[in-house]
């Protein structure tokens, strides 16, 4: 019964949030409904037993790529921006787009229906203390099964953090450069 | 936990609302923020279907996801706070320098 609750209030939140996101005019507005759309999400996270992730999501989503968020917002002009028009004209390509997306996945719900034994192999979830203590299952498989994407995911880490360097840094033309 | 098909549909949700706005909207900035509602789709399809199996990996594959997130908006800020310096603009159909 919580666990309907809980899971009805954040999905509703998280859409209603979202739609939010996508429509209003200003751009500061929209960062703010992402982070309750990215808080809602934390909130089906932790619905879901996955802890870790409930606080990863807090800390670095909410915490970090929003505030980077922000500032740049601050930084570009937003007073010229807002009185601009804010949405091109392909109105009937996102239709399109998206009512092909809910077709294929509405094909798919249907055609578990109606075959047996083709639609999602497993129906009831397994019992909820399998993946605990979460933080020490995660570590335990982010750092042996996995070690190798974790590697490769601090490397595009550095990568990511010197190209954003490198792209926001101030040009400045010496006169004694010439090459 | 909820029947999975709960989750894939608010999956579904997210994800639909993140590509019509980035298929609307001018402001770049709104746009690299419907990437990251996409993303996010994708996450909580991961984790429900982790929970459903009891298997982590999924639980692992959303936290590369959000690294990915991350490096993925450092650059993107980037390249914009360049762009407006360069072109005075953030609107995604101004930036037709390559266009025919």
């Amino acid at each position: 019964m919580l666990d309907n609750v809980l899971f009805y209030f954040f999905a509703g939140l998280a859409v209603a949030s979202a739609v939010l996101t996508v429509t209003r005019r200003n751009a500061v507005h929209s960062a703010i409904f992402l982070i309750t759309a990215l808080l809602a999400t934390a909130g089906i996270f932790l619905q879901l037993r996955a802890e870790f992730l409930f606080i990863v999501q807090i800390i670095l989503y909410v915490g970090g790529i929003m505030v980077l968020f922000v500032f740049v917002i601050m930084l570009v002009n937003l007073d010229v921006a807002v009185r601009q028009i804010q949405f091109a004209r392909q109105k009937w390509v996102a239709l399109v787009v998206a009512l092909a997306l809910a077709a294929q996945v509405g094909l798919m719900f249907w055609s578990s229906g109606k075959m047996p034994g083709q639609g999602l192999p497993v129906q009831t979830a397994v019992a909820a203390d399998k993946l605990l203590p979460n933080s020490e299952e995660l570590a335990k498989s982010l750092f042996s099964t996995y070690l190798l994407p974790f590697e490769i995911a601090s490397v595009l880490l550095l990568v990511a953090m010197i190209g954003a360097v490198v792209m926001a840094k101030k040009r400045t033309y010496r006169s004694d450069a010439s090459d | 936990m909820l029947p999975i098909e709960n989750y894939l549909f608010l999956g579904l949700a997210l994800f639909i609302i993140g590509v019509v706005g980035v298929i609307t909207r001018r402001n770049v900035i709104v746009v690299l923020m419907s990437i990251e509602l996409i993303l996010n789709a994708v996450n909580i399809n991961l984790v429900a279907f982790s929970r459903l199996y009891g298997d982590v990996a999924g639980q692992v594959f959303a936290l590369f996801i959000i690294a990915d997130a991350a490096a993925e908006a450092a650059v993107g800020l980037g390249i914009i706070i360049a762009f407006f310096r360069n072109r005075e603009t953030v609107l995604e159909d101004e930036m037709d320098l390559l266009k025919w």
